[in-house]
């Protein structure tokens, strides 16, 4: 997306706003539905600032927090996992009698450090694990042969009956 | 002892004590120019322990300072960037360099100095330091702010007209006829139009002459392009700091991005050496006597920055605390002030303005430095609240 300055819609609704900070780099605001902004000082030598606008001085950045390569890439993957995770929920709204579900892996799993396949989730529950999220980071569509680790969020999508499924036999094993 | 040991221990003691001073003004959060001054000021004529063996050897590295000061300046801008903010900063800069430079020209005419001096106060009173700023509003956690483009949309215009200003200072301190004077203008004037030129249409083409990507070479060739430029400038008399300042806008992309990392230390170095060696060369017994004409014009001139600040400020839509932050963020003066007074100084206008200048740059780096954080203080809020209710209640 490259844009002069001023507004652009990104979306449905969503107003980024991108200004030249001459001498320093460029900053991207973005005004939420409430009116709070939020903006992303991108520094010419790839720092970046993640700055909070003040509710009572809507020009005064409240706060701002450097963040590193890493630090940011992870920001974004955690937002953009919540973005799935909500676009999921909003699925099921929509489909009667179908939901979503995220399980933690219970630590005493039988099937800790197991593949995938081998809990034969769908055969034996008819519901579908749809991701996995880990240190922070989604799985999205996992394989058969993807190992389940300790600290795993699984995100299941079936019938009421089937993620309770999902849920014994992550916890129990099979019956 | 020899006359380079003398040298060595001279400047090495000197850049000990810079480092000293650096570490003390980081403590307090000033910008480190004033106790380079300083510095200079103790060791200089009239100070308590004046050098003599690295006197030249401080001079040549003076200058290159400015050139490097310069060429960095222009390397943090892309001509892009200087067309844009034209065409949106035009009006306040316009206001900016009416409000600022007046009192300055105004000041030496009342202490007779003569409409050189003139010329040359107004500039000292009429640049904001970029550098101390830039520095304020990353310190301060700002940059995000709604009025930060505003103020810096100030800086490039300012920095910009420098590129007209110091080549007709240049022509009017060496003291030509009204004729040869217009001449040196008109030349100087062009030339600077058609290197503005060449850096906004052919700029990539410059860029590549340059390898991005290998510091030696880098550095070597583009440090030697400023300086020749600089040179070549100076020679047709357009001042080699505007030379400079065009080579580092007419580069750009990666080479000016990596060359900017590489000159940066030198710059700090060379730069330091300016501050320092102005200080050295400016008679400190006059310090003292200078003070009140500088308190009264810093005085003036920061309120006048207020003003041209809260202007920017309110024609991007910022409201009345940024409109304070905006005014008060642009109040110090540094590093373009001096370099002004010391091309008046050296052609030989009133010596009292280095004195002048000095403390007036001193003033304005303290004040501007405590100021910039008075519209965050609580106290500050609340009475700027209270007087916004006033106003509406009586509307």
């Amino acid at each position: 997306m490259h844009l002069r300055n001023g507004v652009t819609i990104t979306g449905v609704g969503i107003r980024i706003e991108k200004v030249d900070l001459p001498g320093i780099g460029v900053r991207h605001d973005l005004v939420t539905e409430a009116g709070r902004r939020i903006s992303v000082v991108s520094h010419r030598d790839g720092e970046r600032d993640l700055g909070v606008f003040d509710i009572d001085d809507p020009d005064a950045c409240r706060d701002s927090v450097a963040l590193n390569d890493d630090e940011a890439s992870a920001l974004a993957d955690v937002l953009s996992a919540s973005v799935m995770l909500s676009r999921l929920t909003s699925l099921s709204d929509e489909t009667a009698g179908l939901y979503t579900e995220q399980i933690a892996l219970p630590t005493d799993s039988p099937f800790l450090n197991r593949t995938l396949g081998d809990t034969k989730a769908r055969t034996r529950t008819h519901a579908s694990i749809v991701a996995i999220v880990r240190d922070r980071q989604v799985i999205a569509s996992p394989t058969p042969s993807e190992p389940l680790r300790a600290g795993d969020v699984i995100v299941a999508v079936g019938t009421r009956e089937g993620l309770d499924g999902v849920s014994r036999l992550l916890a129990n094993g099979p019956d | 002892m020899h006359e380079t040991t003398l040298l060595l221990i001279e400047v090495g003691a000197l850049l000990l004590g810079m480092s000293l001073l650096g570490r003390l003004a980081l403590l307090i959060g000033l910008s480190p120019i004033p106790f380079y001054l300083l510095l200079g000021l103790a060791f200089g004529s009239g100070g308590i322990f004046p050098f003599d063996a690295s006197i030249e050897f401080l001079q040549t590295g003076s200058e290159i300072g400015v050139i490097l000061l310069l060429a960095l300046l222009g390397l943090e801008y892309t001509a892009s960037e200087l067309f844009d903010s034209l065409k949106s900063a035009r009006m306040p800069g316009v206001v900016d360099g009416l409000l600022n430079a007046l009192p300055g020209a105004a000041l030496a005419l009342i202490l007779g100095w003569g409409p050189v001096a003139a010329v040359a106060l107004a500039g000292v009173t009429w640049v904001s330091s970029s550098g101390v700023i830039a520095k304020l509003l990353r310190d301060l956690g700002r940059l995000s702010n709604r009025e930060t483009p505003a103020i810096l949309g100030v800086l490039v215009i300012e920095d910009l007209a420098m590129a007209f200003y110091l080549p007709i200072l240049s022509a009017i301190v060496i003291g030509v006829s009204l004729v040869q004077g217009a001449v040196a203008v008109a030349v100087a004037v062009a030339v600077v139009v058609v290197i503005l030129y060449i850096a906004l249409r052919h700029g990539h083409l410059v860029s590549r002459l340059f390898p991005a990507d290998h510091a030696e070479p880098l550095l070597l060739g583009v440090l030697g392009l400023t300086m020749l430029v600089a040179g070549l400038a100076q020679e047709v008399s357009v001042s080699a700091a505007v030379g400079a300042f065009l080579v580092g806008i007419a580069l750009s992309g990666r080479v000016a991005v990596n060359a900017s990392q590489v000159l940066t230390p030198l710059r700090d170095l060379f730069a330091a050496t300016f501050f320092v060696f102005f200080g050295l060369t400016t008679d400190s017994s006059q310090l003292m006597s200078m003070i009140l004409p500088a308190l009264l014009l810093a005085a003036v001139t920061i309120a006048t920055k207020l003003a041209t600040g809260a202007y920017a400020a309110a024609r991007a839509g910022v409201g009345t605390l940024g409109r304070w932050r905006a005014g008060f963020s642009l109040a110090p003066r540094g590093e373009f002030s001096i370099v002004i007074a010391g091309l008046a100084v050296t052609a030989g206008v009133e010596p009292a303005l280095a004195s002048l200048a000095t403390d007036y740059v001193l003033i304005t780096i303290i004040a501007g430095t405590f100021l910039a954080r008075v519209p965050d203080a609580a106290w500050f809020r609340t009475a700027v609240r209270r007087r916004q209710q006033r106003t509406r209640q009586a509307v």
